[in-house]
């Protein structure tokens, strides 16, 4: 594996979240349907990383639930994370990622919509939390590796099949 | 109590079981239709974290083609046929007599790409019916879909309905590659099954090993 920036990459897992500070960046790869959603303060460089699965947490049916894996839990839990190491309410930005449908299908299934489903409830959560989507990649049925650097503020996304950009 | 909780090694044991049975039945399949000796490795049957899923096929990030269908009717769940592009390429160029094919070329012909879906559907029709015979479980797979990414995007889609009801998955796996070529460990294919959990009760009691 290249690091990209010669400095540590912190991973992120499917359904999984983590907050980094400059010079680390923090990644997330083989976003499908998922939305991978940066929380991010700029001027101090702390940025926080979630990779969500699920639309909403009543979709839930465990008895814990693991807030990273839905929308509408990850997005917040997210913020008190970026918040805790130092990030300001008001300076937050957010950048989002992800939710592809990978194959197509006729199928009514709603399981099958679910990367647009997932775009749309990590937007109500932001729009709830007052924090403006800077810029996103979404939708289309590519899968998407990205790489967000706090120093830059830039999200670095990388497809097979459309190539790789900055957003 | 989750319903990972319930499951034992006798279980896990007749899981192994029906991956045999499904995936020789498509190892079959899969000689007749290339006139080649496939082989297929007796299939492991775990428990694993999402994470450790995401690895199974070399990797999140890892490019490969991807057959995958939902499976509806007495028990329901995803499957997923997965290749390395090599050795996709080598399976179509033979099915399709083009040595010229290749699934990394900026746009891939429609032959190939339906010649694949075909391939799938007839892998996946023969290891269900397998299925289908053994339990007395009346299944029914969608039509097909196929995706060339990276193996967590289209997995993911298999972990989406799970993951409402638990954090792990189990995942009945089996490994099929073509019997001449060496590096069988490098180039090979995936059949990966993930039954829903509410299925595991329908598939148990019809193989006589109920969950208490």
């Amino acid at each position: 594996m290249i690091l990209s920036h010669g400095n540590e990459v912190v991973k992120v897992g499917i359904a999984q979240m983590d907050v980094v500070k400059t010079p680390k960046t923090i990644r997330t790869s083989g976003l499908g349907s998922c939305v991978g959603v940066i929380i991010y303060d700029e001027s101090k460089k702390i940025a926080g990383l979630v990779h969500v699965m699920l639309p909403d947490s009543s979709l839930g049916r465990t008895e814990s639930i693991n807030e990273a894996k839905f929308a509408d839990t990850g997005v917040s839990a997210l913020v008190n994370l970026v918040k805790l190491q130092g990030a300001q309410s008001f300076k937050l930005k957010a950048k989002i990622a992800g939710g592809a449908q990978m194959f197509q299908f006729t199928s009514d299934k709603s399981s099958m919509r679910i990367g647009p489903r997932n775009v749309e409830a990590v937007k109500e959560q932001l729009r709830k939390l007052r924090i403006p989507i800077i810029a996103e990649d979404t939708g289309g049925n590519s899968g998407r590796t990205i790489e967000f650097n706090p120093e830059t503020s830039m999200l670095n996304i990388r497809t097979v099949n459309r190539g790789v950009s900055d957003i | 109590m989750n319903f990972s909780d319930k499951i034992n090694s006798i279980h896990l044991d007749v899981l192994k079981e029906i991956g045999n049975i499904g995936a020789a039945h498509a190892a079959t399949a899969l000689s007749d239709l290339l006139q080649k000796k496939i082989d297929m490795r007796v299939p492991n049957v775990e428990m694993v974290s999402f994470n450790d899923m995401m690895e199974l096929a070399g990797g999140s990030e890892n490019v490969v083609v991807g057959i995958f269908l939902r499976i509806e009717g007495d028990a329901e769940g995803s499957m997923f046929f997965i290749l390395p592009i090599e050795q996709a390429n080598r399976f179509i160029r033979r099915l399709i007599h083009d040595e010229s094919f290749d699934f990394y070329a900026p746009s891939v012909p429609e032959l190939g790409l339906s010649a694949m879906q075909e391939m799938g559907n007839i892998l996946s029709g023969s290891y269900l019916s397998a299925l289908s015979d053994f339990t007395g479980l009346k299944i029914y797979p969608t039509v097909p879909g196929l995706s060339v990414d990276m193996f967590g995007a289209i997995i993911s889609i298999g972990l989406i309905e799970l993951s409402q009801v638990s954090d792990t998955v189990i995942v009945i796996n089996t490994a099929i590659f073509e019997e001449d070529i060496k590096d069988e460990e490098a180039v090979r294919g995936n059949f990966f099954l993930l039954p829903n959990p509410e299925s595991f009760e329908a598939i148990f009691k019809a193989l006589g090993v109920p969950i208490e």
